[in-house]
């Protein structure tokens, strides 16, 4: 067994690597964004919307949960264009990856909303707040709250699905190490490397979501 | 040039998807053996055991599946093992299996009032016997709506698979959209596959869950 595993391509690469994971931060930061503010808008569609619009949600809920992200990326960035919608890859991935992180979200912020106390609203009601005022600044504090640590793991495992994007040439961390392995030929050690820093950027994350979490909606948050 | 009408791509994909469900129920039977054991350890009383059986799970559910399949396709021939991308998709996703199933069942088994080892050590079970007999069965049944979402999952994860190489219903797909150009309708049908295979058991987990509740 002549096989020697060699990581001296390593002080080269550090430039490539910090700029792959630099656009898989980016990516993430992005999704999260839209996608907590897509399902917070789908868990309230889904509750108080006419009927037409619940249907809808479901329907995009269950379409989206029960099929491959892989397909959806493929979907969206070569299937789309033949209708007309062309996009670039970086637009693409984001579309897919939101997309996709929503239709778990909105259950998820959807269980939070039902956790609220139906006389929290009322209270609120009642001294005089219109509805939307009721929704944001009453009942969606309290409920985010309640669902921060499912929204942190599933933040977390979007992150690591992002690596997918690479496959439509998106220059995040998982292309970055398929250029890298293909001028090195050291394929394991490479992916090796990068796992590390997959797995850095996640314990990474979820330190700061949970301070973040804590600061933003107070004590209590885990 | 072939000519490909839509019945001939249904066909294809539908062969191919097969291979999808094979790959599938490969993982997850492995996937339960394997968890098992890490379960074993995950719940030993040896610190050591536990602290080894969380870094497994930690590290498996702290990094992409991609980059977990890419390692077993690239590290397991310089072992001097001769791999082709079956094996190293069904190796890569039991591994992945293990560490989420055993994360499950160790929820199960935790969930467990301390009373039932209590009477099972009085009545004079050791602590395998205890295992089989009592702990582990609640577990099980406790956990059985997780574990069916889990498998959902497992089947979304084996599209990854045809990054290294595996002939499943996503590789297929692209080399049918290659010679037919028409993406929207093969990536439409891969999705509406997945969607017939998965969906049904989502439902399954859902009213295995709704049950669970109403207990």
């Amino acid at each position: 067994m002549g096989y020697s595993l060699d990581f001296g391509w390593v002080a080269d690469a550090t430039g490539a690597i910090a700029r792959g994971a630099a656009t898989t931060i980016l990516l993430i930061a992005v999704t999260t964004l839209a996608g907590t503010f897509l399902s917070i808008l789908g868990a309230a569609g889904r509750r108080n919307g006419p009927l037409l619009l619940k249907r809808a949600i479901g329907v995009y809920v269950e379409v989206i949960r029960n099929t491959p992200f892989l397909v959806q990326l493929f979907f969206i960035f070569f299937g789309l264009p033949s209708i007309g919608v062309r996009l670039d890859p970086l637009l693409a991935a984001i579309l897919a990856m939101t997309l996709n992180m929503a239709a778990y979200t909105i259950e998820i912020v959807g269980a939070g909303l039902d956790a609220v106390p139906r006389g929290q609203t009322e209270a609120a009601l009642a001294l005089g707040l219109r509805p939307r005022q009721v929704f944001v600044k009453i009942v969606l504090p309290q409920a985010l709250k309640v669902i921060f640590p499912a929204l942190t793991s599933q933040i977390i495992i979007m992150m690591l699905e992002s690596a997918v994007v690479s496959q439509i040439a998106v220059r995040e961390l998982t292309y970055e190490a398929d250029m890298l392995q293909a001028r090195t030929f050291r394929a394991f050690e490479t992916y090796f490397v990068v796992t590390i820093v997959y797995l850095v950027l996640s314990m990474g994350l979820r330190r700061l979501l949970v301070s973040g979490g804590r600061r933003a909606l107070g004590a209590g948050v885990s | 040039m072939i000519e490909f009408t839509f019945w001939d791509i249904v066909r294809n994909l539908l062969l191919a998807a097969r291979w999808t469900v094979l790959l599938s129920l490969a993982a997850f039977v492995g996937g339960g053996v394997v968890g098992l054991v890490v379960l074993f350890f995950r719940i030993a009383k040896n610190k050591w055991a536990q602290r080894l059986a969380s870094g497994y799970i930690a590290l498996f559910q702290g990094t992409p599946l991609l980059m977990q399949l890419f390692l077993m396709f690239f590290g397991l021939p310089m072992l001097g093992l001769r791999i082709e991308p079956w094996t190293a998709a069904a190796l890569g996703l039991t591994f992945f299996a293990s560490a989420y199933l055993a994360e499950i069942w160790r929820g199960g088994v935790d969930a467990l009032p301390r009373g039932q080892w209590d009477a099972g050590a009085s009545l004079g079970l050791h602590y395998l016997q205890e295992l089989r007999l009592i702990i582990l069965p609640q577990a099980f049944s406790i956990t059985r709506a997780p574990t069916v979402g889990f498998l959902v999952q497992l089947i979304k994860s084996t599209a990854l698979t045809s990054i290294i190489g595996f002939e499943e219903l996503v590789r297929t797909s692209n080399a049918i959209n290659n010679a037919t150009f028409e993406p929207f309708t093969v990536y439409g049908l891969v999705a509406l596959i997945f969607f017939v295979m998965c969906f049904p058991l989502t439902q399954y987990a859902r009213s295995l869950e709704r049950r669970a509740t109403t207990n």
